[in-house]
């Protein structure tokens, strides 16, 4: 993973290196904060995280523009971080709470900044892959040259949208990059007992989505991988497929032990941090300890006040759940 | 005004909508091929494949594409070509069209049309025949319509494009060949809004989409033997017309609500109730809904016409109250 890495410091890119590390950074701090704050009662429902995967999302949404769009997962706290989406209004939605990107009628399921082309997580496994294709068919036709990057799990492979989705972006070689994040496990069981044959890499080929695997937890790697990808993507070669391979450190939900992965698993699964990795390689390139540490803290700090913001933060109006339904006989609704 | 069958009061709203709004394009099964039963004859050649999009037969990325396309600005007319096959997209369709604006706190807008040609028509058999329109009154975040006339499937049609809810249409298919004056610019029908077909002070018919001329006939009928009928077309499913059944069930006290759909928990039901509801049991003197039992519709001729609500049912059904 180093030689992706170095190549970039080499190539008098250590300012690419610097932004991948402060977003991954930012997104760790972020779902650890939320853990927290999910552990202390002050965030409801079920919460996903994504700690260990950073680096698909930085490596992906580096290479995007803010008027690019994404679909995300259930899992999409990083996707969305790391797509611009606003930190008071992500953390507020968490809370459930007034200011919330969605109002509080979303949550960390349904986060969502249309602002920052963020068109959604999704409580539905690859429910994102339609309407990414939809996303880029449209933009086509308003004539836009943005593009648009669909994430979903390697769960997510085994339901027909993928293989509908695929097939259709291909035939209508539309501007998209799928990138499934593959983390060997969907919920609590392993991928391999689910999924036949070679996988998403091999399944995209099939349908006339070119494909390339890539290790997700070498941040510099996904970063190179996406943006060869989206070169092809951007220039009107038709959409491409990122097989990322990445590690869930933490369970499926933030209250999910995962006990049944053996002490072996869970090691190798830390030893395979993408940060640590990343800032391992930083050091050995000259990068002061004290700068990674600072980024970190910083990062830590502009969580710490988020969640305080969206603590001190009042909770919805009830009246609001009657809002935003639908304009057509909301009269009659109640 | 010209006389058209309803299939092309349908192409004459989907052209005029996409002549005015370059951001409308229809996709589904062989619509560049003019759709199913021609409703988008000529919509290739006039407004080129990108807008007219014959797509893999894929229902829940025809639906959850449209959506997407929606998400970004675009006014997508989603075809399903047959409404059974809706039942393949239902993900896309009610957990996501349906939820996205209030999951979002109003961020997403998916302004789109999802065109479901529906019911019995020519032993098409179980699974190509339902009316389950009555699932999606049931469905919060999405518009229910399903005319029977030509005018106002092409009114409400240019209605559904100009919407920023999504509308879902449904079509009759025994109707498609029904012919009837449509004008030349065709403006919006408003959604919600029932039409008085026949006014009589004895009973309100309630009816919608493709039992309308099967109630005109019972009306008429029932007029020859001195019994007026209100009928009323809803036209829309939700928003639904309460206003106007409630004022004409307070001036006849009677109401029969006839649905060419399983009974047990259709939409006749909820007309039945919000009439008791708003009116007080007193005032409604006979309450009765018409329908199909709890069985799948079936294929060989005498067997559908066994499920079929027929004009004599209805006669039948009306005489009883109003007699009875
Ligand atoms: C259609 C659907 N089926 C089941 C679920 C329940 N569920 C939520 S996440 C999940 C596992 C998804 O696995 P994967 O896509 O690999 O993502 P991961 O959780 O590993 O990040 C399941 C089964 C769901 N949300 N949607």
């Amino acid at each position: 993973m180093t030689d992706e890495t170095a190549a970039m410091a080499e190539g008098g890119n250590s300012a690419r290196l610097l932004a991948l590390h402060r977003l991954m950074r930012r997104i760790r701090a972020f779902e650890e904060t939320a853990v927290a704050a999910h552990a202390a009662g002050e965030i409801p429902g079920p919460l996903h995280v994504s700690i260990g995967q950073e680096a698909v999302a930085a490596g992906v949404c580096l290479n995007l523009r803010r008027d690019d769009r994404i679909t995300s997962t259930h899992r999409g706290h990083g996707h969305a971080l790391a797509k611009g989406a606003g930190v008071a209004g992500m953390m507020a939605e968490l809370h459930g709470r007034a200011g919330g990107h969605c109002g509080g009628k979303g949550g960390s399921m349904h986060i969502a900044d249309f602002t920052a082309g963020m068109l959604g997580a999704n409580g539905v496994v690859a429910g994102g892959i339609p309407i990414a294709v939809g996303a880029a068919q449209g933009l086509r036709l308003l004539g836009s040259d943005a593009v648009v990057a669909c994430f979903f799990g390697d769960g997510a492979i085994n339901r027909g949208p993928f293989l509908e989705g695929l097939n259709w972006a291909a035939l209508f070689r539309l501007p998209v990059l799928f990138v499934c994040e593959d983390n060997g496990v969907a919920a609590f069981t392993r991928a391999e007992s689910t999924t036949a044959g070679p996988g998403a890499a091999a399944r995209a080929e099939a349908l006339g989505v070119p494909a390339e695997a890539v290790d997700g937890n070498d941040a510099a790697a996904v970063d190179a991988a996406a943006g060869r990808l989206l070169v092809a993507v951007r220039a009107g070669s038709g959409p491409r497929l990122l097989h990322a391979r990445t590690t869930r450190a933490s369970g499926h939900t933030s209250t999910d032990a995962a006990a049944w992965r053996t002490a072996e698993e869970v090691a190798a699964s830390r030893a395979r941090d993408p940060l640590s990795a990343l800032e391992a390689s930083m050091l050995r390139q000259g990068v002061a300890a004290e700068a990674l540490a600072a980024v970190r803290a910083e990062a830590e700090a502009e969580m710490g006040h988020a969640r305080e913001a969206a603590r001190a933060a009042p909770w919805p109006d009830p009246a609001s759940a009657w809002e935003d339904v639908q304009d057509s006989g909301a009269e009659i609704a109640a | 005004m010209p006389e058209v069958t309803l299939v092309e009061a349908t192409r004459l709203a989907l052209v005029q909508e996409m002549r005015r709004d370059p951001r409308v394009w229809a996709l589904g099964e062989d619509v560049a091929r003019g759709g199913l039963f021609g409703q988008y004859r000529g919509v290739l050649e006039e407004f080129g494949e990108a807008r007219a999009v014959s797509t893999p037969i894929s229902e829940s990325t025809i639906m959850g594409a449209g959506l997407g396309a929606a998400l970004v600005g675009t006014r997508p007319v989603i075809e399903m070509r047959i409404f059974d096959f809706t039942l393949c997209a239902m993900d896309e369709l009610a957990n996501q069209i349906a939820k996205i604006r209030y999951m979002t706190g109003g961020q997403a807008r998916p302004a789109l049309v999802v065109r479901m040609p529906h019911g019995m028509w020519r032993s098409s058999a179980a699974q190509h025949s339902q009316t389950l329109e009555a699932w999606f009154a049931h469905l919060p975040g999405v518009v229910v319509v399903a005319p029977a006339t030509p005018a106002d499937a092409a009114g409400l049609l240019v209605a559904a494009i100009r919407s920023d809810d999504p509308v879902l249409v449904f079509e009759p298919k025994d109707l498609w060949h029904s012919v009837g004056p449509v004008p030349d610019v065709i403006e919006p029908l408003p959604f919600g809004s029932a039409r008085r077909v026949r006014e009589g002070g004895d009973l309100t018919l309630v009816v919608w989409s493709a039992l309308v001329p099967a109630a005109e006939r019972a009306a008429a009928a029932l007029a020859e033997r001195g019994m007026g009928v209100d009928l009323l077309d809803l036209r829309s499913l939700w928003p639904w017309d309460e206003d106007a059944v409630c004022a004409s069930v307070a001036r006849t006290g009677r109401l029969l609500v006839a649905q060419e759909a399983v009974t047990t928990a259709g939409f006749g039901a909820e007309v039945a109730a919000r009439m008791v509801e708003r009116l007080g049991p007193g005032r409604v003197r006979a309450v009765r809904r018409l329908g199909f039992p709890r069985v799948p519709v079936p294929f060989a001729p005498p067997l559908e016409a066994a499920l079929r609500v027929t004009p004599e049912r209805i006669v039948e059904a009306a005489e009883a109250m109003v007699r009875g």
